[in-house]
């Protein structure tokens, strides 16, 4: 009895923490497909949307996935399409808004320096089916370091206007990062079960990520006295309904039809 | 696409009539013409409308279609929708290319769109109210594009030619994509069947206007055939269009909102093809000229798109000549 | 008004090892790096490829149409460099 209690407390932790980086990924990757059609230039309009489709896929190897885990029938769609603001547990960050092109850079650079030695952990980790996914990704995301940096890098330190743009957008995003590296009950228990790594040493990879960074962007790392968390616990910020509300309007408008 | 494109090209020249000639021969060859080799004058500026026009329809053409993306009903919906607009970016990337090497700039061509100098496709004037459009326009937009499309890919200007021939490499699967989404919204319930139906209606007669005027109306597609530019009429391409069409509706269970839609087995040679009801060029020119629904809001997007990327493209030339400055 | 132009490369991609680089097309990028990253975003969706080669378009030195009488018809009389210019026994078999 005990034993099967355990297993079960070990597979919730599991499926949460799948779901969580699952509704990173689809949120991330859904606000990035916003831009589709509206890119500064043509070949940023071929860029974006194959790291929004890298994204989603993402999403959706996860939440398939965390399916076969909870074995109750649901789906990837039902996840996506059929959960409430306050059972989405992405972190805040992949939630704002695109704002200007320099803010949507930098998110994409947080998030995927974040996620990096995330996933080569996972890749060396104890779940087989999440090895297979963080092989895959782990080269995706290590593509989306280099492209939103080589950007930051040009916006830092281009124009005046530009390098305004991008510290704003600094000072605007970078409360949001530390909820990337807050250790839940479920976390803990995948960190113990040895399917992720430690949290302290992606810790510092992605500070010597965004530090390298920001020196050759001539960016300045701001002071965080209150970061902002409650993603993971369901409590997102203003605009995450709207992005619901446009995500999920066909399901909700013709419950249970097929497409 | 789009033999609209070749509405208001110039069709005069100066070259003496042996220049010509030789030009010609060359054309009836069936050889290739490169960028740097002499052409005359109105060929190279027909050349520059049609692709500049062509690139502009794959641009704006993101707009209704990415109207959809953070709407899609399903993520794999989502996803096929997101690769197909973000293709018809590189479409129009291609193109813009191709017409770079006859002289013209990219940024040039973007400026004649944003003042309205430059058409674009009218398809693109015409609105996305529901997600059944998008079956509709992967299904006849892209089905009537790919009918223009494929004759091009042995257009007598070689840069043209090899751009096709990767448009349609890729854009296989966008009618693909169309025509299943529209038949699984006709196997679902009565509300979906319904949005698939209304869909067709609304897009069918866009659709058949996409290959441009009649041509006992057309005065420029005579030396595009000549030139070997086009390889066959509006005409002929809209009625290979319909008699493909029309039984993929049969087949999905839609219905043709043309009531003299009749099966006439002494067309095409006596190989049979259908006969069809009066477009109406009104509507036509109208949204050509300007008046569609959406065209004063397609310009103004892509005019935000340009004006607002300003910075970031200035950034980037900023950077690079500073690092060019300390490389010297 | 004038736009500051942003530069053109041209984009060359081997489609595997064993190949030659081949022309593709054209993308715009203010410096190497981004193009080179446009080049992949653009050129390499559907496996077209293992390796790029970008150049700028303004450092192609291209031969002179005009001239293309003088460059290249002189080859055409030069049959003794094709093997099929020398007669030798049927019985040699392959050579």
């Amino acid at each position: 009895m005990a034993v099967t209690e355990l297993k079960d407390t070990a597979t919730d932790a599991l499926t949460n923490t799948i779901i969580q980086i699952a509704d990173d990924h689809l949120i991330l990757g859904h606000r990035l497909s916003e831009w589709c059609g509206h890119a500064p230039m043509l070949e940023e309009d071929l860029s974006m949307p194959n790291m929004a489709l890298d994204l989603i896929g993402q999403s959706r190897a996860l939440y398939s996935y965390a399916a076969t885990l909870e074995n109750t029938g649901r789906t990837e769609d039902d996840f996506a399409y059929l959960r409430t603001d306050r059972e989405y547990t992405n972190c805040l960050l992949v939630e704002r808004p695109n704002t200007d092109f320099a803010h949507t850079m930098l998110k994409q650079f947080y998030f995927a320096a974040f996620m990096h030695p995330l996933w080569q952990g996972i890749a060396k980790g104890s779940n087989e089916t999440l090895r297979g996914i963080a092989a895959k990704a782990e080269k995706e995301i290590g593509y989306h370091i280099r492209h939103a940096g080589e950007w930051i890098v040009r916006l830092g330190d281009g124009t005046e206007e530009s390098a305004m743009r991008m510290q704003a957008a600094v000072e605007e995003l970078h409360p949001y990062t530390g909820e990337l590296f807050t250790v839940d009950e479920s976390r803990q228990q995948c960190i113990e079960a040895n399917v992720l790594t430690n949290i302290d040493p992606v810790k510092t990879v992605w500070d010597s990520t965004v530090h390298n960074l920001f020196e050759q962007a001539k960016l300045i790392i701001p002071e965080v006295p209150y970061p902002q968390t409650g993603g993971r616990q369901g409590q997102h910020t203003e605009g995450f309904g709207f992005l619901l509300a446009e995500l999920q309007y066909m399901q909700r408008a013709y419950p249970g039809a097929s497409w | 696409m789009y033999s609209q494109g070749l509405i208001g090209a110039e069709t005069e020249t100066e070259e003496t009539a042996e220049f010509l000639d030789a030009f010609q021969s060359r054309i009836d060859a069936e050889e290739k013409i490169e960028p740097n080799d002499p052409m005359p004058h109105a060929y190279r500026k027909t050349l520059i409308r049609m692709i500049g026009q062509h690139a502009h329809s794959e641009i704006v053409g993101m707009l209704p279609e990415g109207n959809w993306i953070t709407r899609a009903p399903s993520l794999r919906r989502k996803v096929a929708l997101l690769a197909k607009v973000q293709d018809e970016g590189g479409h129009g990337l291609y193109l813009y290319s191709a017409a770079e090497t006859l002289g013209v700039s990219r940024e040039q061509m973007t400026e004649e769109l944003l003042s309205g100098t430059a058409k674009y496709s009218s398809i693109f004037n015409y609105p996305t109210p529901t997600w059944a459009d998008i079956g509709a326009i992967g299904w006849l937009v892209d089905g009537a594009a790919i009918m223009n499309q494929v004759p091009l890919c042995r257009c007598s200007y070689g840069p043209y030619a090899r751009a096709m021939i990767r448009v349609c490499k890729e854009e296989s699967f966008h009618q693909r994509q169309g025509y299943e989404l529209m038949k699984s919204l006709t196997e679902g319930n009565e509300d979906q069947k319904a949005m698939a139906q209304d869909a067709l209606n609304r897009w069918w007669w866009p659709s058949l206007m996409m290959f441009g005027p009649s041509d006992t109306a057309s005065q420029h597609s005579d030396q595009s055939m000549k030139w070997k530019i086009k390889r066959f009429t509006n005409d002929e391409l809209r009625q290979k269009f319909v008699d493909a069409t029309v039984p993929q509706a049969a087949l999905i269970g839609l219905t043709m909102p043309d009531p003299d839609l009749t099966w006439n087995q002494g067309k095409n040679n006596g190989d049979g093809g259908y006969d069809f009801g009066e477009i109406d060029w009104d509507e036509f020119w109208r949204v050509v000229k300007g008046h569609g629904m959406m065209n004063k809001d397609r310009i103004k997007a892509r005019k935000k798109a340009w004006d607002e990327g300003k910075w970031v493209r200035d950034a980037a030339l900023a950077y690079a000549a500073k690092q060019n400055s300390k490389a010297a | 008004m004038t736009t500051e132009l942003m530069p053109l490369w041209e984009v060359f991609i081997r489609p595997r090892n064993g190949l030659n680089h081949k022309h593709v097309g054209s993308v715009h990028a203010a410096d190497a790096k981004m193009a080179m990253q446009a080049a992949r975003d653009v050129y390499t969706r559907r496996e077209e490829g293992n390796s790029i080669w970008i150049i700028p378009a303004s450092s192609i030195v291209a031969s002179d149409p005009a001239n293309a009488s003088e460059n290249f018809d002189p080859a055409a009389d030069k049959i003794y460099r094709h093997p099929s210019f020398y007669d030798i026994p049927d019985e040699v078999g392959h050579m």
